[in-house]
């Protein structure tokens, strides 16, 4: 009884197939890895964005009813876009800082297509909270830009983070102008 | 041992096969007909595919819907990114509501579903005499052997028999069940002037047609098939070195 | 044989909690097994395989599924079309349900065949039975799902059954619903429990797999173990031979999934619910026709039990009488092989079932309706008169001595082992 259960295991004994059977048991056994895996793959990419979701429309905005100075949030793939059209003096001063004062470096003519347009996803590149500035009313941060309430990160009015928590400059989407006062964003 | 393995496997066949038959059952028995997409190794045939969207778009569209097929899946019919835009921007659909609160009509996008042609059942029934057009995404799968019905159905308009009175706003139809259908003859020889400069017989346009609602119903169907050859060829190899496995472990126990 | 290992680790949590000792004694070389079990022995672990791979894809479904009236047809088609991989992880789950039914028919009628059921392994049986009625609840609620014309008359149709318990039948009914029809409380209410029963059968098949610990597999001689020479460890030699199974199993899984993924279903369910128009013909999934055809065979009032709750009655009291089964065979010897009229009998009822599968696929009309009737009459007759009398009439073939009997005869290890003196198993 023993024995049987040694030799069919796999261990020890001196039989003609004994190399054979290890092949065997080794193919049959990395075959059956394989195959496993090749079943878990799509299991695990069907919770990975759909075909459709993918394919979310692109937004199309209209700025011509955005004042200088004001600001507008729009949704795109479920997101909150910021557009503020800035002053010459925001510009300016999103201009005049020296690249070595920031976090992360960049200036902000990579960060716009028209100067006086910054569009921005308008999360947080923290913990993902939405910062306040964009109505009158709310803290703008030491920066004059946006501040966010969750941590504490301040950004500036080129949407660049200067001080707390925050790793990175808000994120600017692919969009382009289809004439002087629309834009597509996606 | 081996009369009960094939005897239980036979009443499994059977019982399989009952609901197969079941399903035949239904409606008038449809002839045969060989396609592109049929067998485990089908594909479909592009050239057809994109007459049957034309066919779809000329003829069908204007009373059926085809709510699950978005634009971008046309790629599956090898158009390009600007020629799917094309082709959705030929159809306007809802959007809103806009800063004003309202809603508006815009051009389709790739992204968009292939829009109603009614707004609703109630409308689409008052346009055409109280008959409802289905919506066709899914049309092939909805009917037993449903290429080849649909096939049939599209060109069997024939005389009717000449005991059967047909009321005014129906048609006779071979393969219609009941042979009664509201929908008139729909592909007119010469309906449509195929840009592949293929001739536009009804059988023609009836075959593309058909090929292109059932791509709407399964578009994955050639990803699957294509899959399947592999996963099987897979497991018959490691099947065969289970079975060998097995065969080893077991030499030494007596039977 | 008792689990032993150096390795510490596992030795630490052996002390603790005796888990590996646990499934060496469930799965592993420490479960003596009998060594003479045929292939049909693989189904109970092909049903439990079948199990596993609805519970992981109905899960993943169950993401991306909306349990609401006018959303659930359109995401089903949505993981159809747009959902990674969602077509296969759907016609998986779909056509799985298939192959559960079909394994666990054999599996069932393999119990018959070897008289499975009788002493000492009664409760492992009614408890085989109870996971077949949470299979079917949960196949039924499952079907309704996908919110299609079948889903929803199938729906409609097989509640409506409750209608014909007397007095509170209506009442009954609309609490089920949640409403005055099917509609979005009862799609809500199916989901929920389609989620949670499968749950309730894992558990239930613990228990079931626990009862057949106590006493071991049965065997085709339907003999008891006599000792060490009738068994081989679990591990490695049924491990490896469930394996092959799930290999055969998968390919032909693997075949209807990839080649015919809708053969088994119905067209009718690819049109959305419409609670103002039935279809021309509806019928239940291929493994609810047997239970179907009964359930249409009463077309008459029987005393003060009219036809409808008749006919409900015939249907469930199909699968109770199933529970009284080890006591409605009267017959000592458990396996067919020494039972040549029992053997016979049995080829008629895995037929009566086929037959009543097909009555079940077929409109209401002549001749099937009195076909059905016969049919369901056999199928009772065999278990209430039949089986009775056959434990009195018939005369069994003399049983084997014991499994290893026929090894004796020939040469080899283990027929040398086998001279060893017989004991009985604890």
């Amino acid at each position: 009884m023993a024995d049987i259960a040694k030799s069919a295991s796999g261990g020890g004994g001196e039989h003609d197939g004994e190399s054979r059977r290890d092949f065997l048991f080794l193919a049959a056994g990395a075959m059956g890895a394989v195959g496993a895996a090749a079943v878990v793959w799509p299991l695990i990419d069907s919770l990975n964005p759909a075909a459709d979701v993918l394919a979310l429309a692109s937004t199309e905005v209209d700025l011509s009813p955005v004042e200088v100075g004001q600001a507008i949030t729009v949704t795109w793939r479920g997101k909150p876009v910021f557009i503020r059209h800035r002053t010459e003096q925001e510009i300016e001063q999103a201009r005049s800082v020296p690249l070595d004062e920031l976090v992360d470096p960049a200036t902000d003519e990579s960060r716009v297509i028209e100067a006086p347009w910054l569009v921005m996803v308008g999360i947080c590149t923290h913990l993902g909270c939405v910062p306040l500035g964009q109505k009158p009313s709310e803290p703008k941060g030491d920066f004059g830009g946006w501040f966010c309430p969750c941590h504490g990160s301040h950004y500036d009015t080129s949407g660049r983070i200067r001080k707390g928590p925050a790793p990175l400059n808000l994120v600017v989407p692919e969009y382009a102008f289809d004439d002087e006062t629309t834009i597509t964003i996606g | 041992m081996r009369k009960p393995v094939l005897t239980l496997a036979f009443a499994a066949a059977l019982s399989l096969g009952g609901a197969g038959l079941a399903k035949a059952a239904e409606g008038v028995a449809v002839p045969d007909k060989d396609w592109a997409f049929e067998g485990i190794f089908g594909t479909f045939d592009t050239a057809s595919l994109q007459r049957g969207l034309q066919v779809y778009k000329n003829v069908c569209a204007s009373c059926h819907g085809l709510r699950f097929v978005a634009f971008r899946n046309l790629a599956d019919l090898g158009y390009n990114e600007d020629e799917i835009a094309a082709i959705a921007a030929d159809f306007m659909v809802e959007d809103g509501p806009n800063d004003e609160g309202e809603m508006f009509t815009r051009e389709a996008v790739a992204s968009d579903h292939w829009p109603s042609p009614f707004p609703n059942e109630q409308a689409a029934r008052v346009a055409n005499g109280g008959a409802y057009p289905p919506d066709l995404s899914l049309i092939v799968e909805a009917r037993a052997n449903g290429a080849d019905y649909l096939y049939h159905l599209l060109i069997g308009y024939t005389e009717p028999p000449a005991d059967m009175e047909v009321p005014p706003g129906q048609y006779y139809n071979e393969y219609f069940p009941g042979h009664l259908i509201s929908m008139p003859p729909p592909l007119v020889e010469g309906i449509v002037e195929y840009a592949d400069g293929t001739e536009a017989t009804t059988e023609q346009m009836a075959e593309d047609v058909t090929h292109f609602l059932t791509w709407a119903a399964e578009p994955q169907l050639v990803a699957r098939k294509q899959m399947g050859i592999k996963v099987i060829l897979f497991l018959l190899v490691l099947t065969g070195l289970l079975y060998a496995v097995k065969r080893k472990v077991w030499s030494d126990v007596g039977h | 044989m008792a689990f032993q290992t150096n390795n510490p680790v596992i030795r630490w949590i052996e002390y603790r909690m005796p888990i590996f000792s646990f499934v060496d004694h469930s799965v592993g070389s420490g479960y003596p097994t009998p060594k003479n079990l045929n292939y049909f022995w693989n189904f109970g672990s092909l049903a439990g395989i079948a199990l596993v791979i609805m519970i992981v894809t109905g899960i993943l479904l169950a993401m991306q599924y909306t349990p609401h009236v006018d959303y659930a047809f359109a995401s089903v088609e949505r993981i159809m079309r747009d959902v990674n991989y969602g077509w296969l992880i759907r016609y998986i789950h779909m056509n799985g349900a298939s192959f559960f039914f079909i394994v666990v028919y054999i599996h069932i009628f393999r119990g018959l065949y070897y008289g499975s059921y009788k002493a000492p392994r009664e409760l492992l049986w009614m408890l085989g039975l109870v996971i077949l009625l949470l299979m079917m609840a949960t196949a039924f609620m499952g079907y309704v799902l996908p919110w299609g014309q079948m889903s929803f008359w199938g729906a409609t149709v097989i509640t409506n059954l409750f209608s014909a318990i007397p007095l509170v039948g209506e009442s009954i009914v609309t609490w089920l619903w949640g409403g005055f029809s099917v509609d979005n409380p009862t799609l809500n209410r199916f989901f929920a429990l389609h989620y949670l029963l499968p749950f309730v059968i894992f558990g239930v098949v613990v228990l079931h797999i626990w009862a057949l610990h106590r006493f071991g597999s049965n065997n085709p001689l339907g003999i008891d173990v006599k000792g060490p020479q009738d068994t081989i460890p679990f591990h490695p030699y049924y491990t490896v031979k469930d394996y092959f199974g799930f290999g055969v199993f998968f390919i032909i899984f693997a075949a209807v999934i990839f080649f015919a993924p809708n053969y088994m279903g119905h067209p009718d369910n690819y049109i959305e619910a419409n609670a103002l128009q039935t279809p021309p013909h509806i019928v239940p999934e291929w493994y609810f026709l047997p239970f179907y055809a009964m359930l249409r065979a009463v077309t008459f009032d029987i005393w003060f039990i009219d036809a409808k709750l008749g006919g409900v009655i015939a249907m469930f009291g199909s699968i109770l009488i199933l529970f009284l089964l080890p006591w409605l065979d009267s017959s000592p010897v458990r396996s067919s092989k020494f039972r040549p009229i029992y053997k016979q009998l049995f080829w008629v009822l895995v037929a009566d079932c086929i037959l009543l599968g097909y009555v079940g696929s077929q409109p209401p009309e002549a001749p099937w309706v009195l076909i059905g009737q016969l049919a369901t009459l056999y199928y009772f007759a065999h278990f209430l008169v039949l089986l009775p009398l056959l434990g009195k009439l018939e005369r069994p073939k003399p049983l084997p001595v014991s499994i290893s009997e026929p090894v004796l005869k020939g040469s080899g290890p283990v027929g040398a082992s086998a001279t060893a003196k017989p004991m009985e198993k604890a």
